[in-house]
């Protein structure tokens, strides 16, 4: 599975359904997650790539879409 | 050592329900509740200020604590939206007690300022003696009620909380505090000149969700406490959904977590007080465990604060 399925199942199971909306268009402002989902969404990033999000990075910029998650988890490997 | 003494609030009467905020901001009633638990705040009346409602907050304290104004040795006076740039509400609030003369220390720290003033109160006490902690805010005139400014406008609310610090006697002692800053997030909550309260919600609920379990952690780790042992936790009343999430975070029953933001929204920096003293009047005895007060707001300040029997 490449990176971006992964992330798309990450986002699936936090907001229980399928996804719908394009990699570039925000999670939030679609409806897709609330704002609360976001803990979720960084702590099952986390856990499923093995990393430490620092404070410093916790941002909602930085997980608005598919897309900005994956350059985000590039900066990281 | 320092103890608490005693709590109060002052709340102004006017309620404002989500009823009337939807109609203001184009949304409904439902969607403001789903989101953050609230379902009505108060708004001060128009002759009413911040200092006008710390010394009223201030008032329920002492005759709570069994003081007389001229047995107060300090003021600290936490606010994020007084009416001007200075001097700020402590001095005027000093002189409405009529103890002129009486050092008066405004914080202007919006959300965690009360925790920051008694835990800096703990520390102060043995110079000055018993320190009177205020919290005060107007929320509802540094936002904007319209669809533009919605997701803000609809959690804020007015009031004011208090807390008498003292050196001798006291419910509970202050053990232990942890404070903290980070102005990286400075921009991602914060009130400019001449605009209306900015606040990129998504970024402070993730931080606020992290850093809140994280200090308290450490304090009760610190003093080999577990969380279960907690008797009350009284925060920052800022979304009710973050609340259980601390508590989640913590593995603590919710209920051990004190809430009145439903029926005051978040008070900012008065919330914590204004919860403090609530709780207080529901469990006048002595305290059966440790309790653990904890805040998070702009700033970025954040902290917790243990206070054992």
């Amino acid at each position: 599975m490449n990176q971006q399925a992964r992330i798309t199942e990450i986002v699936e199971k936090v907001s229980g359904k399928p996804l719908t909306i394009g990699p570039d268009e925000s999670l939030f402002e679609s409806g897709v997650l609330d704002s609360f989902a976001l803990m979720d969404i960084v702590s099952a990033l986390e856990r499923e790539f093995a990393i430490r999000i620092p404070d410093s990075d916790a941002t909602s910029r930085k997980f608005d879409s598919i897309a900005r998650i994956e350059a985000y988890l590039a900066t990281r490997s | 050592m320092a103890y608490l003494r005693a709590f109060g609030a002052y709340l102004p009467s006017r309620v404002v329900d989500n009823h009337e905020m939807a109609a203001a901001t184009g949304t409904d009633a439902e969607y403001i509740l789903r989101g953050s638990g609230i379902v009505e705040r108060r708004y001060a009346a128009p002759d009413e200020s911040v200092a006008s409602m710390g010394i009223l907050a201030a008032k329920d304290c002492l005759e709570n604590a069994g003081l007389a104004a001229g047995e107060i040795g300090m003021l600290l006076v936490a606010s994020g939206s007084a009416e001007r740039r200075f001097p700020g509400p402590a001095s005027a609030i000093g002189a409405g007690l009529g103890i002129n003369g009486v050092p008066a220390i405004d914080l202007p720290i919006a959300s965690a300022g009360s925790l920051f003033g008694m835990a800096l109160a703990a520390h102060l006490v043995p110079a000055y003696g018993n320190a009177l902690v205020i919290g005060s805010e107007a929320m509802s005139r540094v936002v904007e009620r319209d669809p533009a400014h919605r997701d803000t406008c609809i959690l804020f609310g007015d009031g004011a909380g208090a807390c008498i610090v003292s050196a001798q006697t006291g419910f509970a002692e202050i053990r232990d505090s942890g404070l903290s800053s980070d102005g990286e997030f400075a921009a991602a909550l914060r009130l400019d000149f001449d605009a209306p309260l900015a606040m990129d919600g998504r970024t402070i609920i993730l931080q606020a969700s992290r850093k809140i379990p994280r200090a308290i952690t450490e304090l009760l780790e610190r003093n080999r406490i577990p969380p279960a042992a907690v008797k009350a936790f009284l925060m920052h009343q800022a979304n009710l959904n973050l609340i259980a999430r601390v508590a989640q975070a913590l593995a603590v029953p919710e209920d051990r977590f004190f809430r009145n933001i439903q029926r005051y929204g978040n008070t900012s920096s008065a919330s914590m007080l204004i919860a403090a003293a609530e709780w207080r009047g529901q469990n006048p005895a002595a305290p059966a465990g440790p309790l653990v007060f904890a805040a998070f707001g702009a700033g970025l300040h954040w902290g917790a604060l243990l206070a054992t029997p």
